[in-house]
């Protein structure tokens, strides 16, 4: 097991009554950026701050390399944290806010400042180290401040909503920017956002939370295509969850009845009877004629998105969501339509 | 990975056997910077506690040995082990209680308690108050039970923020708890100190506090309501003031903003009487006022100005910019976003005013009417220069204590009538409105023009605050001018005769002799407001710190501690500390300490608000950030949080300097003739009828404080924050100096 890094079994926080962690347990491999999903409040923050040191867990254990760190402070941990805020030291320059880590742990004065120039020079900030934070533009300063955790080559880099606070476009960049620094020096990461486009991109695994505990933990692919429940299902990419009823199953099959059609799918542990499936927008086919496609709708809303259709449409199974490519040929609202099921982005889901 | 930091057990230890066996257990008369004590363990009054134990026949002091050596056992080892845990708790425990109890239990009569002599027989030795080397003891033992309670795990560990904690509780609780509490046992003592619960009743029903003769045509209502009749007046006068003030200098196009926000600093440089004597100056029988019109008209002025008209316009000049300075904060806290959607609305501007900005500022102005109504229930100095036959309950305890009735039970009787009016006011201040006040202001994200007054409104406030601020700034100039005249009234001759002898310097055999009579009281002054700075700044800041970062068990009850001095009248103060500080295990009265330690706590929670309105402008993750790279508890604060709270720092210091300054109420009873401060020099040449002499002096002192605000700015520096710069908090006034 040493190529794990972080270890949580069994971990619980508890505010007064309000539980925010409850029964958790995942383990995270060396060298993996691992990103914990979820809405606000499913206490993904908490269980980074529990990684930090920043709280201590009510109860469960918390290992982080070989060691047993659960009741030790974050000052004796071998982390480093972003935060979503920045958290540059405002009376410092970007150079004294890189070097501080190494500052209070008592190295060398020329040391500390080699490898601070060395780190900035990793974000490729090494022209502005005698600036003050205020003196930089939000993406610069969070380059900053994560030169600033990378300087301690920490067993666990924490990354705490980094983007939330820059706006779309740099957003992407320095995502893109964080996920390839962290690869070049094998570094373990653990990142939180709200944010699932933000999570698919980066990540070499997911832990999705809601309500306090792990919904599902997977890589980004498999939570896509593969959501274990209604609710990854839904906050991983946009899905239309119905009801629909298994036939039959046949090995790892099930024959799945959808308005006039049946459909063969993984059934994925579920017995014949009532399910549910999850159809991904772009999932669903928009067929000419209304009379032979597997399901009849009639448009209810459409928009035109530039690169694709948005349309919301009123069938037997309730209203759909689809996206359709097909920007010159715009169904009306209120024409009839037929949607056929594609082969990727439907599955069964338990609720 | 880094090794876990050791903990400064050995530092404490070494604190603790320092204070027992080197430095002299009991209070020097001489102080403990005069070396005569050094070594000399064969006297008596010199010896630290283990000579004295072992040479001067004080056996109760040798167990002390045992929780002091246990720990060290410790050294080397790991503390947070559930054993050695308890071994820490009990050993600081024991040794704190037993430190605390022997000096209660055994004191200058020998025991304490008759019931101790009964059983044991008289004591040969007796104990003095306690000294360097005790209070170092009882600092480390507490220290010891501090790293006991941070090893089992409490506030996650963190032996900083426990001690830290530690500490302010037990200097709040001797310093402000105990002196108070004594009060209640004061009021239960008959005059011959034995326990009298039916004088404490006839003293609390005494027609003298609680009379309503005035309603009914007798001669004077009780000193009780003369003091709440007071405070509502002027908390009402200053409220509405402090309104018209704010509402010009935010929502007007008035030209002289500046000049009108300049009052804001009036009260916290101005001494005590000045503001009495420069109405005594305009109104007084001699007054230019009163002669004017004694010319005109052919009518005498009279007396009418000695009493309750005369107090109340003297506190409504006096605290008229307390409550500017708060209703600044609460009419800029009404979001001009609000303003404009109302307006949108299609409502007037007058509309607007009534429906949406001033039901907004309901809180605040409910807020700056208690703190009027403190301040009033406080105030000594106006109602002693001013009062007539109007008396308060502020100088009847006074007058209890160095009157010719000396009736301390009295004065300790009329001091709980005046703290429960003022905690009443205070804890209805902090449960309903207090914490309103934080929420208004967000930092961000608001823009808007605030809308204009409508116009009728607008003419009402400057009608109200340009006559004010005039009246104001006349008085102030009569007091600059009023040090240069003969005597006031009479003989208008330019003269430079009380500043010479209140500061003169003539050249003597020896080179300079400060001869003016003013410089001992004035250098003592400068010194003991410079020394109690710092402690106030401090302690302050950190109680701030630990109110706003750390969660505790307890700490709504720690807060209302802490800030609980802020409404204890400076008058409880005084007595509170010469009843409970004039004997062992405490007995500091007449020393400078008493001064110091009186400064220290009750300006306690100017820095505690400081800091607290900084801290919450300082993002928490800061913190956060530098813990986890790898920065403890005590680096984060002494890296991170004491250069970005300099602001704060310069506030509490400058604040808790200059209110040391103009402190009356609080040290009246603690002066002595070593230590006379410049408020009491000046009271004693106003009783003498010397005004010309007080107001000379009180010139000085507006100026000194002026000079020493300045210069406080030039060393404390500006933040290095670039654009990112946050408003310092200013002046906040404790009740009644």
């Amino acid at each position: 097991m040493t190529d794990v890094t972080v270890r949580f079994a069994n971990v619980t926080k508890a505010f007064g009554e309000i539980v925010a962690v409850k029964d958790v347990s995942f383990a995270i491999r060396k060298g993996h950026l691992v990103t914990l999903l979820g809405p606000s409040g499913c206490g993904k923050t908490t269980t980074l701050r529990m990684i930090a040191g920043l709280e201590l867990p009510t109860s469960g254990r918390v290992h982080i390399g070989e060691r047993d760190v659960t009741n030790l402070p974050a000052t004796d941990r071998d982390v480093a944290m972003v935060f979503q805020s920045y958290a540059l030291f405002p009376h410092m320059t970007v150079l004294e806010n890189v070097g501080y880590g190494l500052r209070v742990s008592g190295r060398p004065k020329r040391e500390i400042r080699e490898r601070a120039e060395q780190a900035l020079d990793l974000v490729g900030l090494v022209h502005l180290r005698s600036r003050l934070p205020s003196e930089l533009s939000g993406g610069q300063q969070q380059r900053v401040a994560v030169a600033r955790a990378v300087v301690l080559e920490p067993e666990v880099l924490l990354f705490d909503e980094p983007l939330s606070n820059l706006d779309a476009k740099l957003r992407r960049r320095v995502r893109e920017e964080i996920r390839e620094l962290q690869q070049r020096l094998g570094l373990t990461a653990v990142y939180v956002t709200h944010d699932q486009a933000e999570a698919l991109a980066i990540s070499d695994r997911i832990v999705v939370m809601n309500n306090a505990v792990i919904a599902q933990i997977g890589e980004p692919r498999e939570l896509y295509e593969a959501p274990a429940d209604r609710f990854v299902a839904d906050f991983i990419g946009d899905a239309n969850v119905v009801e629909v009823t298994i036939s039959a199953t046949d090995g790892a099959v099930a024959e799945v009845v959808i308005g006039n059609a049946v459909r063969r799918l993984p059934h994925r542990g579920l017995g014949p009877g009532p399910a549910h499936l999850a159809i991904r927008p772009e999932g669903i086919v928009l067929a000419g004629d209304a009379t032979e496609a597997a399901i009849g709708g009639r448009i209810k809303r459409a928009s035109y998105l530039g690169s694709h259709v948005e349309y919301d449409i009123e069938t037997p199974l309730g209203e759909l969501f689809v996206t359709d490519r097909d920007v010159n040929r715009i169904h009306a609202v209120g024409d009839d339509i037929g949607l056929d099921l594609g082969t990727h982005g439907v599955t069964l889901v338990r609720v | 990975m880094p090794l876990k930091k050791t903990g400064p057990l050995g530092l404490w230890l070494a604190i603790g056997w320092v204070g027992f066996v080197l430095i002299p257990w009991y209070a020097q008369s001489r102080g403990l910077f005069d070396p005569g004590w050094l070594l000399a363990w064969d006297r008596q009054s010199t010896a630290p506690g283990l000579q004295q134990a072992l040479l001067h026949g004080r056996l109760w002091l040798l167990p002390l040995v045992l929780p002091l050596a246990a720990p060290s056992l410790l050294l080397g080892r790991r503390q947070d082990t559930p054993a050695a845990a308890n071994l820490l708790i009990v050993c600081g425990a024991l040794g704190t209680l037993y430190c605390l109890g022997q000096g209660f239990l055994i004191t200058h009569r020998g025991w304490g308690f008759e019931v101790l002599e009964a059983w044991f027989g008289p004591l040969g030795v007796r104990q003095f108050g306690i000294g360097g080397g005790a209070s170092l003891t009882l600092l480390a033992f507490l220290m010891l039970f501090a790293q006991g309670i941070a090893a089992k795990g409490a506030v996650n560990g963190d032996r900083f923020v426990v001690g830290s904690i530690t500490l302010i509780v037990v200097l709040v609780a001797a310093f402000i708890f105990f002196p108070v509490g004594r009060i209640l046992t004061g009021a239960l003592q008959g005059p011959d100190g034995g326990l009298a619960p039916m004088l404490f009743v006839e003293r609390f029903l005494d027609n003298r506090i609680w009379g309503l003769g005035c309603l009914t045509g007798g001669p004077r209502c009780g000193v009780a309501w003369n003091t709440l009749t007071l405070a509502l007046a002027t908390g009402a006068g200053t409220t509405l003031l402090g309104l018209a003030f704010a509402l010009v200098v935010t929502r007007t196009a008035f030209p002289a903003k500046r000049a009108l926000r300049a009052l804001t600093i009036l009260p916290i440089i101005t001494p005590p009487f000045v503001v009495s004597l420069a109405i005594i100056l305009l109104f007084g029988r001699s007054g230019t006022v009163t002669q004017f019109f004694a010319e005109l008209m052919g009518i005498d002025g009279g007396r009418w100005i000695y009493g309750f008209w005369g107090v109340w316009l003297a506190q409504v000049l006096s605290f008229t910019p307390i409550a500017f300075l708060v209703m600044i904060g609460v009419v800029e806290g009404v979001s001009p976003s609000l303003e404009e959607a109302s307006q949108t609305l299609r409502a007037s501007r007058w509309q607007t005013f009534t429906t949406v900005s001033l039901p907004l500022m309901r809180p605040g102005l409910a807020n700056a009417f208690l703190l009027g109504f403190i301040e009033s229930m406080a105030d000594f100095g106006n109602p002693l220069v001013l009062g007539g036959n109007f008396q308060v309950l502020s100088t009847e305890i006074f007058f209890a204590i160095v009157g010719a009735q000396h009736d301390p039970g009295r004065a300790a009787m009329l001091a709980i009538v005046l703290l429960a009016f003022t905690l009443m006011a205070f804890w209805a201040q902090q449960q309903w409105l207090g914490r309103k006040q934080y929420t208004g202001v967000s930092g961000k994200g608001d823009a808007g023009m605030p809308t204009p007054l409508p116009t009728p409104l607008e003419w009402t406030a400057y009608a109200i605050t340009v006559p004010w601020a005039v009246f104001t700034a006349v008085m102030y100039s009569m007091i600059l001018f009023g040090g240069f005249v003969e005597i006031w009234g009479r003989d208008h001759s330019f003269t430079l005769r009380h500043y010479q002898d209140a500061f003169g310097v003539t050249q003597g055999a020896f080179g300079l002799v400060w001869s003016g009579t003013a410089w001992n009281s004035f250098t003592t002054t400068l010194w003991i407001a410079f020394v109690s700075a710092i402690p106030t700044a401090l302690i302050g800041l950190l109680t701030a710190w630990l109110l706003t970062r750390q969660q505790f068990g307890g700490k709504a009850a720690f807060e209302f501690g802490t800030m609980l001095s802020f409404a204890i009248p400076g008058t409880v103060i005084g007595v509170a500390y010469i009843i409970a500080f004039n004997v062992p295990p405490i007995e500091i009265t007449g020393t400078g300490i008493i001064l110091i330690l009186a400064f220290v706590f009750r300006n306690m929670p100017v820095g505690v608000r400081a800091g607290i309105a900084t801290l919450a402008q300082l993002d928490k993750s800061l913190d956060e950030a530098s813990l986890t790279h790898r920065a403890t508890t005590l680096q984060t604060v002494r890296l991170i949080l004491m250069p970005l709270m300099k602001p704060a720092m310069l506030a509490a210091l400058v604040y808790s300097f200059v209110s040391a300054m103009t402190a009356i109420s609080a040290v009246i009873f603690l002066v002595s003739a070593r230590y006379e401060l410049a408020t009491t020099y000046i009271l004693n040449r106003v009783e003498a009828g010397a005004f010309g002499i007080a107001i000379a002096y009180s010139s000085v002192l507006i100026v000194v404080m002026l000079v020493v605000i300045a210069i406080f700015q030039l060393v404390i520096g500006e933040r290095r924050l670039g654009r990112r710069g946050a408003a310092a908090p200013s002046g906040f006034a404790g009740a009644g100096r």
